[in-house]
């Protein structure tokens, strides 16, 4: 069973959360001051690293709060999860390897 | 249908649970403190923990949500009360009383008929008395507020309600073993 640890719930069963997407995606404050191509970046581009990723997670069979997570792809580890409107927090490189194992 | 159920095996009962009016209440931390006054409940109850006080039970399910399950005979005086104390301030109060149905679980196995439903931790240090959480127990989600030792309150969708109470009913027998 792969836990993830809600912010405000504490650990849970990966089943009660739903995936939301890349974090740290911010609207552009004027749309109709984007090109097609800036807007196009926004609405669809999203990175697809090997390794760590900042996703939004929602804990839909709980608290019902969005939150953020820092994931790698490889071996689907949770570093770590944070509040929503946190910026990205640094990883040290010993966390990193540790998450890649 | 779903408001007859009831399972009664040995060290496993389920009935259904005395009638509440049912709210849900979604409002920043400090809005929901002023409900609390208003409710007239003693503090506000910390996450996944539950308040009683008069004729209001006020289960906190998120940091921003409550679920407030209100005595029939004195809620009419309650909810005047909860909109005097929130008028003007945003939040979002929204009646769910024939949505969900109310199950009281009690006896020696609930614990673990529970336990093989639901992923959570459901034992006594883990889940003390008086903590509430949403959560999933089989393929439906509930609400599940521990009421005593061995007593539990389940509040379930309406609809789930026969597969819930079948399902329990299974796990009953099973943890006998």
């Amino acid at each position: 069973m792969l836990l993830i640890r809600c912010p405000y719930c504490g650990e849970r069963s990966e089943i009660e959360f739903a995936n939301g997407g890349e974090a740290h995606i911010a609207r552009p404050a004027d749309p109709m001051s984007q090109t097609d191509e800036e807007w196009a970046q926004y609405l669809y581009m999203r990175d697809n690293p090997k390794g760590l990723i900042a996703e939004r997670w929602r804990h839909a069979h709980g608290c019902n709060r969005f939150f953020n997570a820092l994931r790698d792809t490889r071996t689907d580890r949770f570093v770590m999860t944070y509040e929503m409107g946190r910026p990205r927090p640094e990883i040290d490189a010993a966390t990193l390897a540790e998450a890649a194992r | 249908m779903s408001d007859t159920m009831q399972v009664s095996r040995n060290g496993f009962t389920l009935v259904p649970a005395a009638d509440r009016r049912r709210f849900v209440l979604q409002a920043r931390p400090g809005t929901l403190d002023a409900a609390v006054r208003a409710l007239g409940l003693a503090e506000t109850p910390a996450m996944l923990a539950a308040a009683t006080g008069g004729a209001v039970t006020a289960l906190r399910l998120g940091p921003q949500e409550f679920l407030l399950l209100l005595d029939p005979a004195g809620a009419e005086d309650s909810l005047s009360a909860l909109r005097a104390g929130l008028e003007g301030v945003a939040h979002s109060l929204v009646e769910v009383s024939d949505r969900q149905v109310g199950l009281d679980l009690s006896g020696a196995l609930v614990e673990p008929a529970l336990a093989s439903l639901t992923s959570i931790d459901v034992a006594g240090p883990a889940f003390p008395v008086g903590m509430a959480t949403r959560t999933l127990l089989g393929k439906a989600d509930g609400v599940l507020w521990r009421t005593g030792p061995d007593r539990f309150r389940l509040e379930i969708w309406r609809s789930f309600a026969p597969y819930m109470s079948g399902l329990l009913n299974e796990a009953a027998r099973d943890a006998v073993f």
